[in-house]
C-alpha cells in the first residue's frame, strides 16, 4: 500500500483516487445488496412506491454517512470491549434523530414507513461498515465509505421502488404514467407488484443483470 | 483500558445522547403535535366522507365542523374542549365518569354527528370515526385506523374498500332498540342492515372493530336519545 505511506507525508487530496473508489465501489462490485446481500429487510419493505423508497433512502444516507463519521472521531477512545454497544448506541441516538424530524416535516411518509425507520438500527449494513472500516480510518474516508454504501443501497431501493409502482399502480410518485388508453384496452395493474414476495424476485433480477454484466462477481466454486 | 475508563465512557455517552435527543424532541414537540391535529381533523371529516387533503385539513374542519361538545354517559354536557379529549385515558374509566366527545358537522344543510371510538385489535390499539346522519340511526361514513395490525390481513380495515361497506348501515333497529353493526366473519347478508363482511385472515381484528363499534357507540345513547326527542 505505497498510498497509504504516501498520505502521511503528504497530504492526500479530498478526491483522491482512493477516496473515489470508496464512493464508486459500493455502487456497482461492491454493493451491499446485491453483491454482499445485505439490508434486504427493508428493501421488502417500503419498496411499493418511489415516495417511500426515497424517504428511507436518504435517510439511510443521513444515518450511514454521521454514524460513519462518528465512530471515526470516536475510534481511538472506544474501549474494545464495549464498542458494539458505542455503535449501537451511535446508531440508535441518529435513527431516532431521523424519526423525529420524518414526523415533524413529512408526516405522511413517516406514517407509511412506519416501524421500517427504526429498523434502520438493525440494518446490517451500518453496523457492517462500522465494524469493518469507520473503527480503522479516518474520519472522511469514513464518511465517504459510509455515503457511498448508502448510495449502493440506496440505488437499488429506488430501482426496486421504480419497477413496483410502475407496474404494481401504474404511478411513479404518485403521478400517473401508464396513460388512461392502455387501461381502455384491458391493460390492468399487476396487483402482484404490490406484494412483498414481489420486491425479492425483483431484487434477484436485479442481482442476475448485475452478474451477468460484471462476470467477475460469479462464483466460480 | 482499565474498567474505570469503560464506565465513564459509557455513562458520558449515555448523557450526550440522553441530552441530544431530550433537545431534539423539545424543539420538534409543536410541529409534530400539528400534524397529529390535522391528522385528527382528515380522520373526522374522512367519517363524513370529506375528503381533506393536509394542506386544506384545518380550513374544512373550521368550515364543516360547526360544534363540538363533550358529554356523558346521561347525554348531559360537560365544560371542556373536545378535541383534546383522549379517549385512550377516558376508556379506562368508570363509564359514568367518561368525558364523550362529539363533534357536529354540518354539509350543505344537512347535519351529522361524528363520535370517535377506540378498542383493540389483535396487536395493539384500533380507532376510528362513525359519522351518523341527523337520524342518529344511519351511519353516513366511518373512518377506521390502526397501530399494529398485520399488512394485508387486519389492517386492512383502514382499507377504503371495508370502510365503504358502513354508509347505509343502521346502529338501531325498527323497534329503537341498540343494535350496532358487526362485523361478520365471512360474508354478511346483503339486506342486513346491521352487518359489515369481515376481513379474511383478519378475524380478531374484524372483532375488535366490532367491540369497538358496540362499546364506543354504547356510551352516546342517552345522548342520541336526547337529541331525538328534543
Amino acid at each position: 500500500m505505497s498510498e497509504t505511506t504516501n498520505s502521511k507525508t503528504q497530504k492526500e487530496p479530498l478526491f483522491s483516487k482512493k477516496n473515489q473508489k470508496l464512493l464508486s465501489n459500493p455502487l456497482n462490485k461492491d454493493n451491499p445488496i446485491t453483491v454482499q446481500v445485505l439490508g434486504i429487510c427493508s428493501v421488502l419493505a417500503i419498496t411499493v412506491q418511489m415516495k417511500t423508497s426515497l424517504v428511507m433512502a436518504i435517510s439511510v444516507v443521513a444515518v450511514m454517512g454521521s454514524a460513519n463519521l462518528i465512530i471515526s472521531l470516536l475510534r481511538k477512545g472506544i474501549p474494545p470491549r464495549i464498542r458494539i454497544i458505542v455503535q449501537l448506541t451511535v446508531i440508535a441516538a441518529l435513527v431516532i434523530l431521523v424519526d423525529q424530524i420524518l414526523k415533524a416535516f413529512v408526516y405522511d411518509v413517516s406514517r407509511q414507513l412506519s416501524v421500517f425507520v427504526g429498523l434502520i438500527i438493525t440494518n446490517c449494513i451500518i453496523m457492517g461498515r462500522l465494524e469493518a472500516f469507520a473503527l480503522n480510518n479516518k474520519p472522511w474516508p469514513s464518511f465517504l465509505d459510509g455515503i457511498g454504501n448508502a448510495a449502493g443501497y440506496a440505488w437499488v431501493l429506488l430501482a426496486v421502488g421504480f419497477f413496483r409502482e410502475l407496474l404494481g399502480s401504474g404511478t411513479l410518485f404518485g403521478y400517473q404514467m401508464i396513460p388512461n388508453v392502455f387501461y381502455e384496452f384491458g391493460y390492468e395493474n399487476n396487483g402482484f407488484m404490490i406484494l412483498p414476495p414481489m420486491a425479492l424476485i425483483t431484487v434477484g433480477v436485479i442481482i442476475w443483470v448485475h452478474r451477468s454484466r460484471e462476470r467477475d462477481l460469479v462464483d466460480i466454486s | 483500558m482499565s474498567n474505570r475508563y469503560v464506565f465513564i465512557y459509557a455513562s458520558a455517552m449515555v448523557v450526550i445522547v440522553a441530552l441530544v435527543l431530550s433537545s431534539a424532541a423539545t424543539l420538534l414537540r409543536p410541529l409534530q403535535e400539528r400534524n397529529m391535529r390535522i391528522e385528527k381533523m382528515q380522520n373526522i371529516l374522512a367519517a363524513i366522507n370529506i375528503p381533506a387533503p393536509r394542506a386544506e385539513a384545518e380550513t374544512l374542519f373550521d368550515r364543516y365542523v360547526t360544534t363540538t361538545k363533550i358529554v356523558n354517559s346521561l347525554g348531559e354536557e360537560l365544560e371542556g374542549d373536545a378535541f383534546e379529549v383522549e379517549l385512550q385515558d377516558e376508556n379506562r374509566k368508570d363509564i359514568a365518569d367518561r368525558q364523550l366527545p362529539v363533534f357536529i358537522a354540518e354539509v350543505d344543510g344537512e347535519v351529522f354527528y361524528i363520535v370517535p371510538l377506540r378498542g383493540n385489535g389483535l396487536w395493539g390499539p384500533i380507532w376510528g370515526y362513525v359519522g351518523l346522519q341527523s337520524d342518529l340511526v344511519t351511519i353516513a361514513g366511518a373512518n377506521f385506523d390502526h397501530a399494529s395490525e398485520t399488512p394485508g390481513l387486519g389492517a386492512e380495515i383502514a382499507d377504503r374498500e371495508f370502510q365503504e361497506q358502513f354508509p347505509g348501515k343502521r346502529i338501531f333497529d325498527e323497534a329503537g332498540n341498540f343494535r350496532p353493526v358487526r362485523v361478520i366473519k365471512g360474508r354478511a347478508a346483503p339486506d342486513d342492515p346491521h352487518a359489515v363482511d369481515g376481513i379474511s385472515g383478519g378475524t380478531i381484528t374484524s372483532n375488535g372493530v366490532t367491540n369497538m363499534l358496540r362499546d364506543g357507540l354504547k356510551v352516546y345513547q342517552s345522548y342520541f336519545e336526547k337529541i331525538r326527542t328534543s
